[in-house]
């Protein structure tokens, strides 16, 4: 073995970079982030090829039926599962709560989820997410809101799909709109952007870069109501990024056969023929509740713009 | 020259772009394909094997049966570059029953050795071969604790290995893809070693099903 003695420079190390936040999503890409309310959740997500896992103290179908004021799950919860699993852990904070941010970072979420299924704790402002170390996710339904996440230090946006649903109609209609309107930009010039921009109350830097890269400048995972492994598909053909799947896991018959379909199903998502035999034979869905049904005050998509 | 980017999880793009840009630079036309199902290593000039989740990577080169073809490729001395999760799945013990890991570069690792994400980094590293330190970044990044007969240790970080060359393989627990900087790639596909694959690897082939994973010192630098 030859040995190359490299000097390494501890005083050039920088953590929490835009760069080291942005790049933690990356690896994310082509995977399934799926949610949990236990540390045997926790395992059985893991085994069935999760890239991580989501801790939460009820799924959102749950958080829907049971009411009330939702709030971080106990940090006790988010240690459990990190001992558990060697794959990352996120949480979720309820939009513009800084404090329950902080404990997350401070027991170790390796992403933090500034969720519309928790109840909105700021009418006005979301986190600010460039004070953190930890890397955030956000939802967004459209364009503007996520280049105004992105603003914020965000560095992944998902849609913004109603979650506990298992209904994808909306995740469908959220992604639609931030690609149709990424094309629209990329087809304009310099001062049709910067008006779009101020339209859209976006920040005209992440418009114009927008634009010119032709998608989103962070990663861009689904989010809300996906159920199955055709709706894994469907999403990563609509091109984003990976898959968060809320209920769709436990809220299945069969969670481990459930959960790998999904992952298998995100790897083979424009291979029909696969995804025929991933899909077979995996157990019932979850039962849901159509997005058409629902009435407007329930929904929880609007929560934090 | 066909480079293959093993997608079945993780930064894949990031790698296209970067084998594009080196290549690029040496005047060379490469061909990307992604890698997510069996059939299409065998093709490929060099393998790319990016970061992600190792217990998904591996996991699904098994299911999809592209583990035994990136084995194969490497026998027959053709170039890969693994970075972080891609080194985990690369190496011989990621002493963790969770990732099913290749055996094709002979070090053992530790998975997360930095510890959570809120402790990966960035910094610049003296890489042997490199002029001038590379911009890494290291993000929930393993660490190699040790490291089999012939394997060049290429850059370290307070002591541990987290660069490394053995044969056709070049491996980093940081992730030379999310920069710009295409040095890295340049180093394992454009210097030496690709230039041994193009008229070694008939005779790494030959002596391949010999060699079995325990490669010969002649295979080494």
């Amino acid at each position: 073995m030859s040995d190359s003695e490299s000097e390494t420079d501890l005083e050039g190390l920088k953590r929490g970079t835009d760069l080291v936040k942005r790049g933690f999503a990356r690896m994310q890409k082509g995977g399934v982030i799926m949610d949990v309310v236990t540390r045997e959740q926790a395992r059985v997500a893991e085994d069935a090829g999760a890239v991580a896992v989501m801790s939460l103290e009820a799924v959102p179908a749950d958080i829907r039926k049971r009411g009330g004021v939702a709030r971080m799950a106990d940090p006790g919860l988010l240690e459990g599962i990190i001992d558990e699993v060697s794959i990352p852990v996120m949480g979720k904070c309820r939009i513009g709560h800084t404090a329950e941010a902080q404990i997350l970072e401070a027991t170790g979420a390796d992403m933090i989820d500034e969720s519309e299924v928790l109840t909105t704790a700021d009418e006005r402002y979301h986190v600010d997410k460039r004070e953190f170390t930890a890397p955030f996710v956000c939802g967004a339904r459209n364009l503007g809101e996520a280049l105004r996440r992105i603003d914020e230090g965000a560095a992944m946006i998902r849609t913004k799909g109603e979650a506990g649903t298992g209904d994808v109609n909306q995740a469908v209609t959220h992604q639609r709109a931030i690609q149709r309107s990424i094309r629209k930009l990329s087809g304009m010039n310099y001062e049709e952007r910067d008006e779009w921009a101020r339209e859209h109350e976006a920040p005209r830097e992440l418009v114009h870069e927008t634009a010119e890269m032709e998608r989103l400048p962070v990663v861009n995972f689904a989010a809300g109501g996906i159920a199955t492994p055709a709706d894994a598909a469907l999403m990563m053909q609509h091109g984003c990024d990976g898959i968060f799947v809320g209920s769709g896991i436990f809220g299945a018959e069969d969670p481990q056969e459930m959960g790998e379909a999904i992952v298998s199903a995100v790897n083979n998502y424009d291979d029909p023929e696969t995804l025929k035999e991933i899909a077979k034979d995996i157990g019932k869905g979850m039962k849901g509740q159509a997005n058409e049904t629902m009435p407007e005050e329930e929904k929880l998509q609007g929560r934090g713009v | 020259m066909r480079a293959g980017v093993i997608a079945v999880q993780g930064d894949v793009s990031e790698h296209a772009e970067a084998i594009r840009n080196a290549a690029a630079s040496h005047g060379v036309d490469a061909e990307v394909v992604t890698v997510r199902e069996a059939g299409v290593v065998p093709d490929c000039d060099v393998l790319l094997m990016p970061g992600g989740e190792s217990t998904t990577i591996s996991r699904l080169l098994a299911e999809e049966g592209i583990d035994e073809e990136v084995r194969a490729h490497v026998d027959a001395g053709k170039p890969v570059l693994a970075t972080c999760a891609g080194l985990i799945v690369a190496s011989t013990d990621a002493k963790d029953d969770r990732v099913q890991t290749l055996g094709v570069l002979d070090v053992s690792v530790d998975r997360n050795a930095f510890g959570r994400q809120t402790d990966s980094f960035e910094a610049p590293l003296d890489v042997t071969g490199l002029d001038e330190p590379f911009p890494a970044v290291f993000i929930r990044a393993p660490v190699i604790d040790e490291v089999g007969d012939g394997v060049e240790v290429l850059a370290r970080w307070e002591g541990d290995p987290v660069a490394v060359k053995r044969g056709p393989v070049v491996a980093t627990s940081f992730h030379p893809e999310l920069t710009d900087d295409s040095r890295v790639h340049d180093l394992a596909f454009f210097r030496q070693a690709y230039a041994d694959a193009g008229d070694g690897g008939e005779r790494a082939v030959d002596e391949g099903a010999a060699a079995d994973g325990e490669p010969t010192a002649e295979a080494d630098e």
